[in-house]
């Protein structure tokens, strides 16, 4: 697969302006990277999450993808199920994308997506990760990181981030991978992978939330880039049964090159509470450890 | 046109078949099982040309079923009791979304505690929702059924989900011959598929997002007038199948033997069975009982059973489940039909759970009801629990107490 | 695009059919510029034309001319800033609003 070369990508909108995003909002940057990758030939399939809202109000849709809005817990089904209707009356060339949040896939639709990814349906499932319930106001997720402050985890949460990606690896589907709106090159050149491979697909996309995160608006990209130069987010590809660190995480398997974690937790008004407390920022130094621990694992099997 | 021994499900099974669905999703639960079973058989050996999702939840089924008839195929699913429960939510999403699509409901009681046998509390609990639902009184009228529910879903009048109730055991799991048509003959009297609208780049429609107060009260008020036209849908597909096929029911109710009656027998399900032979028992006793079975809860029968009541003396409503601290569902129905007025009206609970309702039942309640009219002039009774011998015997057996500490 | 489909044309009889279906339409959610407290303003002697700008701005509202320069649809910016921030050379500057 050719590398995605920003200036090559055609002079065109690819976002739609005048939705209902906050300013700053890494979901409409996802949206945006989506068509550049896919053109105009996918649907998207939207469970409840805040891309219900940024669609904006009835007639008119602040997002220029066709979209079958559907249930909180069934995103995964509603787009096999589509996928199939496709199929059978021919239209190969329509690609099938979720695009649900951290709720959707990790806690209410994991059955859905699970049973999707077991049956190797033809989606390509995009999770976009803002780390909490953002739509409903800043409550606690499982993909929410431990320590972070939410609506419901007032004093921090007590547990660490659930690791989605890896618990579609070990579904044994075709593709999973791990991005960040901080590289867009990156997720683009996924997104067109994934959309080559038949089968399900997986890709989880950090989106740094800037009202749910507690900072400025115009460090969304930069939060998403410290994510991964901390190591905090590893950025890599499962492909046919090898793993691969992406191109942008790959100075940052050695913890000596790392950007200190204290540099994305202060940015952050979420971590604010325990910025002072160095057992709580072990705990997050230890899930850094363990996220590689598990990399290395995993490519350690590699061609075996 | 061929005969063949079939259970209820199987002629699900056939009937689907034969409508050309192109994508099947379902999620096993007894007793519906046989319907998901005959399906995959079928799909696997090509016998159908469709594909078959098998999913890990009633959730998904219908959200599978409901993904692929937005992309524009033919889809089906199936349930029964707490799997209808589970994918509730759906359901209205469905309907709201009026994405023409048929599902079939084998009727269940619902636990705790766990009971597989039939009654109708599952399909009750999804009147409000915007489907349209019919209930089959034997197995040829499932295979009916089934296929006309495809053309009454896809009418454009309509474009509402259809589902076909049939009773769990009693026809899922009782053979019966059936006369299954030819495929050509069901290719020529059911049209393509047809659908308000697909989700698919060439369309670029958006299903579903926020919509204005005012515009949804719209949807609602729409999807409510569709339900009202697919009365006259429902009537003129049933007269154009039995041109076709033979086979007529009557609409939105079949009437047994109501033209003289005085009292009529109220009820949906395959125990109009035993009803009808009540009501042909009571003739030689003299009394002239009708049995009115609806076909259809949603859209409600209004106009027909205005008329049959108008010359009733009274009105013995049979409900196969309940709306606790109310009454029975088809009783509720009826009563905003009627109006509590003067015709006399009996709401009896019967049934739950699988409990045997005879013909015998049938006679003994109907005739204390009707010497009760003939001597008090009006009765209105809403709730009447008809606790049969065999269930009145339990209440005697000792209980466990309720907390040891108590003692 | 097509007109909206607020109520599609179906079959005699006619009923009102009223589904909630929408089309994508920019400015869905009105002229977003009026959101905005801060606004960029691009130095053109500064810009490199890298249109990383362009690329990270989560509104579509940097466009690309031909040549890879740059300039803001203030109709729709809402002033998040983040192209300013993505800018290696500081050629955007994050100017107040005038009310």
């Amino acid at each position: 697969m050719m590398a995605v070369r920003l200036k090559e990508l055609p002079r065109r909108r690819y976002g739609q302006p005048g939705n209902a995003a906050c300013p700053g909002c890494p979901e409409t940057m996802g949206l945006r990277y989506l068509k550049m990758a896919l053109g105009d030939d996918a649907v998207l399939v939207v469970p409840a999450s805040c891309i219900s809202v940024i669609q904006g109000i009835y007639p008119r849709s602040g997002i220029n993808f066709p979209i079958l809005n559907t249930v909180f817990a069934a995103a995964a089904s509603t787009a096999a199920g589509m996928s199939a209707g496709f199929r059978l009356r021919g239209m190969d060339n329509v690609k099938v994308v979720v695009y649900a949040g951290d709720g959707g896939t990790a806690d209410i639709g994991l059955q859905a997506i699970s049973g999707a990814a077991e049956r190797n349906d033809d989606i390509l499932y995009i999770c976009v990760d803002n780390e909490a319930y953002m739509n409903t106001g800043i409550q606690r997720s499982s993909a929410t990181p431990y320590g972070a402050w939410t609506t419901t985890t007032v004093t921090g949460k007590t547990e660490q981030k659930k690791n989605v990606p890896l618990i579609l690896i070990s579904h044994g589907v075709p593709y999973v991978a791990t991005a960040s709106v901080g590289y867009p090159l990156d997720f683009i050149e996924k997104v067109r992978k994934a959309s080559q491979i038949k089968g399900f697909k997986y890709i989880h996309l950090l989106a740094p939330c800037p009202i749910g995160w507690r900072f400025d608006p115009s460090l969304t990209a930069k939060m998403a880039q410290l994510a991964v130069k901390t190591g905090f987010f590893p950025l890599y590809e499962y492909y046919k049964g090898k793993l691969t660190i992406s191109p942008p995480s790959r100075p940052f398997r050695d913890p000596k090159r790392r950007t200190p974690l204290i540099e994305y937790l202060k940015l952050q008004g979420r971590y604010r509470h325990i910025l002072n407390d160095p057992n709580a920022l072990k705990r997050i130094e230890e899930y850094i450890d363990e996220q590689w621990r598990w990399l290395n694992l995993l490519e350690s099997t590699n061609g075996h | 046109m061929a005969v063949k021994v079939l259970t209820g499900n199987h002629a699900v099974a056939e009937a689907v078949r034969l409508s050309r669905v192109k994508v099947v999703s379902a999620y096993p639960i007894t007793p519906q099982t046989t319907i998901v079973e005959k399906l995959s058989e079928y799909i696997e050996k090509r016998v159908m040309d469709a594909e078959m999702i098998r999913v890990e939840s009633e959730h998904s089924a219908l959200a599978a079923a409901m993904g692929a008839a937005a992309a524009g195929v033919r889809a089906f699913t199936a349930t029964s009791s707490h799997g209808l429960l589970y994918m509730h939510e759906v359901v209205w999403w469905v309907a709201g979304a009026r994405i023409p699509l048929v599902m079939a409901v084998v009727t269940r009681a619902i636990g705790p505690p766990w009971n597989i046998h039939v009654d109708h509390q599952d399909i009750m609990d999804q009147r409000d929702t915007g489907w349209i639902i019919a209930m089959a009184e034997d197995n040829q009228e499932v295979l009916d059924l089934v296929i006309q529910a495809f053309r009454i879903s896809e009418d454009p009048r309509v474009y509402l989900p259809v589902m076909v109730g049939l009773d769990g055991f009693i026809l899922s799991h009782t053979s019966a011959p059936v006369d299954v048509p030819d495929d050509t003959e069901v290719d020529s009297w059911l049209p393509p598929r047809r659908q308000p609208y697909v989700i698919s780049p060439e369309t670029g429609l958006v299903m579903g997002n926020i919509a204005p107060d005012e515009e949804y009260f719209l949807m609602r008020y729409s999807m409510h007038k569709a339900m009202e036209k697919a009365r006259d849908v429902i009537k003129k597909v049933d007269i154009d199948y039995g041109e076709t096929f033979g086979r007529s029911y009557g609409g939105l109710i079949e009437c047994f033997m109501c033209n003289d009656a005085d009292y009529f027998i109220l009820l949906t399900g395959s125990w109009a069975g035993e009803a009808k032979i009540a009501a042909k028992k009571a003739r030689e006793i003299g009394y002239r009982i009708g049995v009115a079975r609806i076909r259809f809860i949603r859209p409600w029968p209004r106009e027909e059973l205005l008329e049959l009541s108008s010359r009733a003396k009274g009105v013995l409503v049979f409900d196969r489940s309940i709306s606790f601290g109310s009454t029975g569902q088809l009783f509720s129905d009826t009563a905003s039909t009627l109006g509590i007025g003067s015709t006399s009206m009996i709401g009896v609970i019967a049934g739950l759970g699988g409990v045997d309702v005879t013909a015998e039942d049938f006679l003994s309640v109907s005739l204390k009801f009707i010497e009760r009219v003939e001597e008090e002039g009006r009765v209105y009774e809403p709730v009447y629990w008809h606790l049969p011998e065999r269930v009145r015997d339990k209440i005697v057996k000792p209980v466990m107490p309720l907390s040891r500490g108590d003692s | 695009m097509a007109d909206y489909p607020t109520s599609l044309p179906i079959e005699e009889p006619r009923t009102l059919f009223k589904a909630p279906l929408s089309m994508p339409s920019p400015g869905a959610s009105g002229v977003t510029g009026f959101w905005r407290t801060m606004k960029p303003v691009i130095n053109e002697d500064k810009c490199i034309k890298c249109i990383l700008c362009w690329l990270y701005c989560p509104e579509d509202t940097i466009i690309r001319r031909d040549d890879d320069s740059v300039y803001v649809d203030y109709e729709y910016c809402k002033g998040c800033g983040i192209c300013a921030d993505v800018c290696p050379v500081n050629a955007i500057e994050m100017v107040r609003e005038v009310v």
